[in-house]
């Protein structure tokens, strides 16, 4: 619906632009050299104010509309059920919708009958308003348009000001991505810490994670909801990943950058290139069917006790994942090491080894660090091998050898699980807030790290 | 004291010399690591790869089982209104299963049907309806169907639950039945089932061998506690340990004992064993009938009658065969029975083995024999679609802005940290934010391929946005310089002049970053896009999967028929990524220039 | 007079300390260095002049083989060093760098403290056994680079934090430290101002006691005042090698005359 009344919105508004540009043809009497700007530009400019004002006042009335609606609908059910519970009256509503629009509710009764013509009601007004509403300021606003074409308009400089308003509106998408995850987040996470009665120190410093087997009247056990389990499989999962993608990454940009042949090299990156761009959900694959079983067999051949889902398994699948990130990041900042110190370790009768441990290697060190806090950071945050590899229980142990959880394993469990959305919601959301600070905190570092790094040499 | 002339002798020293191949073995030594790093790579690479395609053959073919059908249109349009709807409310399943009694009528009881019932798919039923609705003239006929085989019977027929070994035999086979014609006497005038009878005998070695194994645990343990008794002052604990440590010791006699009894069955040369469950299956084939045996000896033994009529006397050696089956019943999703009854059907040619056309046309389905991909890769083709629509434009104006416009002050700086911050965030945050904000707030419906698309959009802006930057920054100001000579404006200049050059490089970000959204599943798990959804999705607000969700959704199944369908959606998905890749490096090589 | 001859080859032997056959050098299919015959005196400062990418620096690096560290390049002809083929098959690269030291036109000590910079070549190749030792090359190498004064509070503190002048002394003197026999310079003073490269030449002129030095450079003045023999390099190859005063006085190939003259350049 809102779809096809912001289509007739811009159909508007390409309408007052054919008006705007014959208009300034109009003006022109023939002779276009008179007019400020061109033709096209006042029908652009008519365009722009038009589509612009409709559709904004268009989304602000569905936005508004739908918390409005909601508001109405809830006191209603309010009054008819003074004692309910928030989340009660939250599945009245829910239900009532469904009925309204004709799909199948949990109960069907009076109150949510009547709900639910309230709301086909309030509804249609909502459609229908924002429609109206919004035709009428974009008529209005291309009306303005239309009388402000002259001779001396300039609606080159204007239209040209409005993109250049959208453009930067585009780049700062990403500044409210940013303020649109630590709202998200921080918002349930208060909800949580209240929920558990604001011992956020048992949060980060207790051993016992379940939960949501403590839940009672919205209340949750502050001794189940420790997490440093989850924090302590994490980190032997993402060492093990980096045992494993440090090395072979580092060795692999060495070799790379500065004794492999032409075509050595016209075969290995594509290869790494390669890697890289597999997807983790495949990698999770390779992790439970083939390298967790292999893992495991070869375990009991020598005797041991290896679980089937063993951090081991993740962790070094997750390394296999990583080695392309640590070898093109670490190839980058070696290759950016200026020849003219490689030249003059060889002029002192250096040998490649000698110059790569001793110059090269100690003027890369600030970019190879921050690449490899950028690999943990990753770690820290890959999701899809974990779930598919690593285990659900939380255990508090560092054998590699036995199953642990993580954090974005848990994350997945509590949003996909059984449990009610605005239960499990809690949890999820912290553990996602923890999961932010600390790549965010790492990916910093190395950023600027890096950054520096690239000043020092350019 | 030294003097820098004197050092310069020393470099053509012997001690220089031996000094120098030290330091040249050390460099062998790094540039051998530097060659293990990219083999380790390669290797990992290679056995991923080959573990993906070996398992994806499997789900390239389908098997079909030809039955003859009775189509009677007493039974299936009564009325005789020759109308497709009428003749869809027909009970079609049990009709399919009338004609598997039908074919192996000496089958009786109820989880022996079961048994004959698992062989044909569960889908075989509306297949049959829509071939009788499609042409209501069949009814009447008796028509050779060809219906989908199970996902066991297709694994077996594929060999991955271990092939029949026909074993050698030469002697004349009688066969007895008791009164209820379901446990038979088998006796043959030739030692023929010595070998057999030799791997029980083996695998009761085995056992002893583990049973053995155990005990001297059990001993290890008795000797801890009664060392630990020994050092206990409290004589209760003392008791309780030297209890604790008898009880061990009895454990580890008896279990010796049953390994010595063991042993000494499978060291006799002859006698009757019992098969037991772990034991490998033996399957006599006599007059078209089969048998299991449950005791063997080296002429003969006891079996339970599988199917068919199988009472013999004499017959020659071409008449009967026997053939072993390695893996013990229990420990494959298919029983004897089904074995026997799928090699009767094989061997009637009324099974083929089709390439798998459903794979690649179906939606998902809870049985892998019907489960296709085709609803996750529309799903994930509508879902692209948003993603392109919102991350390319949004993207793309976005760096025109911080190149071309944006004035050199703290905010741009700003915007420019969190760019680059944003590509470093884990995807299962963008899911989150996803969640709780287009899901919770903005009411985008769950699981659509909208919801999905607006997410992987904000993951994949940073991709675009960079390399979109890195595009136009390539164009040389001399370019700018030019059009803003002849009097365009700033905006007419990047329009116009340095975008369509640096839109190669701006494509190549863009597609590297949808490949990267179209491989993304953590998220999209966030939004709900994990949902059992059968129907091909026809829209962006549709519910809907994608690839790689389809992935990880049948690579939790536990049917063993899912790994290769897991795997062949894998190979779909590599694919598509190859492709992307692949279009991206040749925009790059026949577009990039250099300046 | 056969007796002469061979004794005067004798002597040339003993005071040449590097003898350049016929040398081509190619990258690719691009032949940079066209024949190039020279001999270069031990003691001595030989200057190569030129007009840029005439190949006065390609051949300057053949002499301490640091072309083999570019892809595609390749070398003909001989250079004997001591009357040894430093092509040989037996010969290491790395131990002929050893003995044939270089410093760069840009200097570029290593991002370490002055005292590691300098260390660095006694360190690989194990020319000292103790500490002592070390710290006594590293003040004596500082001390002949004419930049220990203002160094020797300052050893711990990286190299890179000296100014341009200083950089390219500790270079020297970094050079200097692993005791080669000949110094090759390539443009030492181009990236100094006029002070910095007056302590350099005068550095340069106080290595030849020890040193036989060649060096590579822009400038004739350069040339003419710190070097004792000079070789003009055009389009890959020589056209004129002579003493210096020779050389800029009394030209005997026009393309030198009208070279020193200023006519191209």
């Amino acid at each position: 619906m809102i779809g096809t009344a912001f289509l007739i919105v811009i159909g508007l508004a390409f309408m007052f632009m054919a008006l705007a540009r014959r208009q300034a043809f109009g003006v022109a009497d023939g002779n276009l050299a008179q007019l400020h700007s061109r033709p096209g530009y006042h029908g652009l400019y008519a365009f722009l104010i038009a589509a612009l004002a409709g559709s904004a006042t268009l989304m602000v009335v569905t936005i508004g509309g739908n918390i409005a609606i909601n508001a109405a609908l809830m006191s209603q059910i309010a009054d008819a059920l003074p004692d309910a519970l928030r989340i009660e009256r939250q599945l009245v509503l829910s239900d009532a919708i469904a009925l309204a629009e004709g799909r199948l509710s949990s109960q069907d009764d009076a109150l949510r009958q009547a709900v639910a013509v309230r709301f086909t009601q309030l509804e249609g007004m909502r459609v229908w308003g924002a429609l109206g509403l919004g035709l009428i300021v974009a008529s209005l606003t291309g009306g303005q348009a239309l009388r402000s074409v002259s001779l001396g308009f300039r609606a080159r400089n204007r239209s040209e000001q409005i993109l250049r308003g959208i453009l930067a509106a585009c780049a700062v998408i990403a500044v409210l991505t940013t303020i649109g995850i630590v709202l998200s987040l921080i918002f349930e996470t208060l909800s949580f810490f209240d929920k558990i009665g604001w011992r956020v120190d048992k949060y980060l410093f207790g051993t016992r994670w379940s939960p949501l087997s403590g839940v009672s009247a919205g209340q949750m056990d502050p001794d189940r909801v420790g997490a440093v389990p989850l924090f302590a499989g994490t980190f032997l999962i993402t060492i093990i990943a980096m045992l494993v993608a440090v090395p072979i990454g580092l060795f692999a940009a060495i070799y790379l950058s500065d004794f492999a042949s032409k075509r050595v090299r016209a075969i290995a990156k594509p290869m790494l290139e390669i890697l890289a761009g597999v997807p983790t959900v495949v990698y999770g694959f390779f992790a439970a069917i083939t390298v967790a079983p292999f893992i495991r067999r070869t375990g009991e051949s020598i005797g041991l006790d290896v679980a089937s889902e063993s951090a081991l398994a993740a962790g070094v699948v997750m390394g296999i994942m990583i080695i392309p990130f640590i070898s093109s990041l670490s190839d980058d900042v070696i290759n950016a090491v200026p020849q003219s110190l490689r030249d003059g370790s060889y002029g002192l009768g250096a040998t490649k080894a000698e110059t790569i441990r001793q110059v090269v290697l100690p003027a890369a060190l600030p970019g190879i660090v921050s690449a490899v806090l950028l690999g943990i950071s990753r770690a820290v945050g890959e999701t899809m091998i974990v779930v598919m590899a690593a285990g659900q229980g939380a255990n508090l142990t560092l054998n590699p050898l036995e199953a642990v959880t993580t954090v974005t394993v848990q994350i997945v469990m509590l949003i996909t699980g059984d449990t009610e959305a605005s239960t499990a919601a809690g949890p999820a959301f912290t553990l996602g807030f923890t999961l932010f600070c600390i790549t965010l905190a790492l990916n910093i570092y190395a950023l600027r790290t890096v950054r520096k790094y690239r000043e020092m040499y350019d | 004291m030294v003097a820098l002339s004197d050092l310069s002798t020393s470099h053509g020293s012997a001690a220089a010399l031996s000094r120098l191949r030290k330091r040249r073995r050390a460099e062998v030594r790094l540039k051998a690591y530097g060659i293990a790093a990219i083999s380790l790579a390669a290797l990992a690479l290679v056995t991923l790869m080959s573990t993906v395609v070996g398992q994806a053959v499997d789900a390239l073919t389908e098997t079909y089982i030809t039955l003859d059908v009775p189509l009677d249109p007493e039974e299936i349009d009564p009325e005789g209104t020759g109308d497709p709807a009428e003749i869809g409310r027909y009970n079609y399943d049990g009709l399919v299963k009338d004609v598997l009694k039908e074919t192996f009528p000496s089958v009786s009881g109820r989880s022996a049907r079961r048994e004959l019932y698992g062989i044909v798919s569960g889908g075989a039923q509306f297949e049959l309806r829509e071939q009788v609705m499609a042409d209501p003239s069949l009814l009447g006929q008796t028509v050779a169907v060809p219906m989908l085989a199970s996902d066991v019977t297709d694994l077996y027929l594929k060999g991955r639950y271990g092939a029949l070994r026909p074993q050698d035999h030469s002697g004349n086979l009688s066969v007895t039945l008791d009164e209820d014609g379901e446990v038979a006497t088998i006796e043959s005038s030739a030692p023929d089932f010595a070998n057999a009878l030799a791997e029980v005998k083996d695998l009761l070695s085995d056992q002893a061998a583990f049973l053995r194994n155990q005990a001297r645990l059990q001993d290890r343990g008795a000797r801890v506690f009664a060392e630990d008794a020994a050092e206990m002052d409290e004589s209760d604990e003392r008791t309780s340990l030297l209890a604790q440590s008898e009880a061990r010791a009895a454990e580890a006699d008896r279990l010796l004992a049953e390994a010595d009894a063991l042993d000494v069955r499978a060291n006799a040369d002859l006698g009757q064993e019992a098969l037991t469950t772990s034991a490998p299956s033996l399957l006599l084939q006599v007059n078209g009938a089969w048998i299991k045996m449950t005791e063997v000896s080296t002429s003969g033994g006891v079996g339970e009658v599988l199917y068919g009529q199988p009472s013999a006397e004499n017959a020659a050696p071409s008449e009967w065969s026997y053939s072993l089956h390695q893996t013990p019943e229990t420990a494959r999703k298919i029983s004897d029975r089904q074995i026997a009854m799928v090699e009767v059907l094989k061997e009637q040619g009324q099974v083929e083995q089709v390439f798998n056309t459903r794979f690649f046309s179906a939606g998902d389905s809870r049985e892998p024999e019907l489960a296709g991909i085709w609803g996750a890769a529309v799903g994930s083709f509508w879902t692209m679609l948003v993603t392109f629509s919102l991350a390319f434009p949004i993207g793309v104006m976005a760096a025109i802005y911080l190149e071309e416009f944006a004035p050199k002050n703290r905010f741009t700086d700003f915007v420019e940290v969190n760019i680059n911050n944003l590509a470093a965030v884990p995807s299962i945050v963008f899911g989150l934010l996803g969640l709780a904000v287009f899901l919770g707030f903005f009411g985008v419906p769950r699981s659509s391929p909208l919801a999905g698309g607006i997410v992987l959009a904000l993951m994949t802006l940073p991709t675009i946005i960079i390399a979109s930057r890195a595009a136009i920054r390539a164009v040389p100001p001399s370019i700018r310089d030019a059009a803003l000579g002849l009097g365009a404006s700033r905006l007419q200049t990047s329009f116009h002049h340095v975008l369509p050059l640096a839109m190669p490089g701006i494509l190549t970000g863009t597609i590297i970053g949808m490949a990267q959204a179209l491989g993304e599943t953590a998220p999209l798990i966030m939004i709900g896009m994990v949902a059992f959804i059968v129907d091909i999705p026809t829209g962006i607000t549709d519910s809907a999967t994608v690839l790689p969700v389809q992935v990880f959704r049948w690579s939790d199944f536990p049917e063993r028929a899912f790994e290769a369908r897991t795997a062949a959606a894998i190979c779909m998905l590599l694919l598509f990524l190859v492709v992307m890749n692949a279009i991206a490096v040749f925009l790059r090589k026949r577009f990039e220039r250099r300046w | 007079m056969t007796n002469m001859r061979m004794a005067e080859q004798a002597a040339r032997h003993q005071d040449n300390k590097i003898e350049a056959r016929d040398v081509h050098v190619y990258y690719g299919a691009n032949e940079a260095i066209k024949g190039v015959d020279v001999d270069i005196l031990d003691k001595t400062v030989t200057a190569f002049i030129g007009p840029s990418g005439c190949g006065k620096s390609t051949f300057l690096r053949c002499l301490n083989r640091m072309n083999d560290t570019i892809d595609g390049c390749r070398i003909t002809g001989q250079i004997l060093m001591d009357g040894d083929d430093i092509y040989a098959r037996s010969v290491d690269p790395v131990q002929l760098r050893a003995k044939v030291g270089m410093v760069f036109q840009k200097p570029n000590p290593f991002p370490k403290s002055i005292y590691d910079n300098v260390a660095y070549g006694p360190r690989i190749h194990g020319l000292v056994s103790n500490k002592a030792d070390l710290d006594e090359v590293v003040e004596k190498s500082l001390r002949r680079a004419a930049i220990w004064d203002e160094a020797k509070d300052r050893l711990n503190e990286p190299g890179t934090g000296l100014s341009g002048g200083q950089q390219q002394r500790l270079c020297i003197a970094r050079a200097i430290a692993t005791a080669p026999e000949v110094l090759l310079m390539d443009e030492p003073c181009s990236a100094l101002d006029p002070i910095a490269t007056a302590q350099i030449e005068e550095l340069i002129d106080e290595l030849r006691s020890s040193f036989s030095v060649v060096i590579v450079t822009h400038s004739m003045q350069q040339a003419a005042r710190v070097s004792q023999k000079t070789a003009f390099f055009h389009l890959g190859e020589v056209m004129e090698y002579d003493d210096t005063p020779k050389i800029f006085t009394n030209p005997e190939n026009p393309k030198t005359q009208d070279y020193i003259t200023g006519r191209y350049g």
